[in-house]
């Protein structure tokens, strides 16, 4: 038996390294992939308390996260490319104009 | 100590070495297997908890599918290392114990106030079956709406990432 606050706690940290990268990255991708890790500490703390209360919905949702994640990572690369084809650069403090 | 939580450490300890190389790593390509590892982890604290198809997705759909469209997309604009700036050192020098407080006390409180209800081996099992009476049944709405986004999301990526001349060239 593990605590269910051990779940929480991993998943706590996870999303707070997230958060960490999220604000210390300059590379737009690292930036994008710490966004994920955001999505997974969320996702483990859906499925422990799905399992601590007995409800299935929880795992259903994150189904949907893992939906919305998918599309989000298609656009966003979509937007990177299309930033990197203007910009010719991934550190965003040189993305700094609305227009060249 | 028992074998239930061996487990559960082992895979949080792979987890949480994960994320940490993640953050110091300077290449994205670095960064990106790191991201991987800790998603094949998670797979793994899931299937302790359980959830045999999240798993099964977990693995399938993103550190499969997304992970591969990440690191196409880094070799693809040949991303290099990043360069530290102004910005990134303040970042740095006021993000990470900004976070760290905040983690300490978000574990302080979780730790306070959770009881000692502890969660079994496999206490909730997500078979197919089940899952899918719930999302075709109770869910069919919002599973019908991701289907709408899914569909909006690739024809955005593909008018996003489409070179910016051929689509003016078509026109005239």
């Amino acid at each position: 038996m593990v605590p269910l606050a051990y779940y929480l706690l991993l998943s706590g940290f996870l999303f707070a390294c997230g958060v960490v990268g999220f604000l210390i990255k300059r590379n737009i991708i690292t930036i994008f992939m710490s966004i994920e890790l955001m999505l997974n500490g969320v996702n483990l703390s859906f499925v422990a308390f799905a399992a601590h209360w007995h409800a299935l919905a929880g795992q259903v949702f994150v189904f949907f996260v893992m939906v919305v994640a998918a599309a989000e990572a298609a656009v966003g690369l979509a937007i990177i490319i299309a930033v990197y084809r203007t910009r010719e650069t991934l550190n965003v403090d040189q993305v700094n104009l609305l227009k060249l | 100590m028992s074998f239930h939580l061996i487990l559960f450490l082992a895979f949080g300890a792979v987890c949480v070495g994960g994320a940490v190389n993640l953050l110091a790593q300077r290449h994205p390509i670095n960064s990106a297997l790191s991201l991987i590892t800790v998603m094949a982890a998670l797979a793994g604290e899931y299937l302790l908890l359980g959830a045999e198809f999240v798993a099964a997705v977990q693995v399938i759909v993103y550190a499969g599918a997304i992970m591969v469209l990440f690191v196409f997309v880094i070799m693809l604009l040949n991303a290099g290392e990043e360069e530290g700036t102004k910005g990134s050192r303040v970042a740095l020098l006021l993000g990470v114990p900004g976070m760290l407080t905040a983690s300490v006390l978000m574990a302080w409180v979780v730790l306070q106030h959770s009881g000692t209800e502890s969660v079994g081996i496999g206490a909730l099992p997500g078979p197919p079956r089940n899952i899918a009476q719930l999302l075709f049944h109770d869910f069919l709405l919002p599973f019908e709406v991701t289907s709408v986004l899914i569909l909006i999301a690739i024809m955005g990526a593909v008018v996003l990432a489409s070179k910016p001349e051929s689509t003016t060239g078509k026109v005239d």
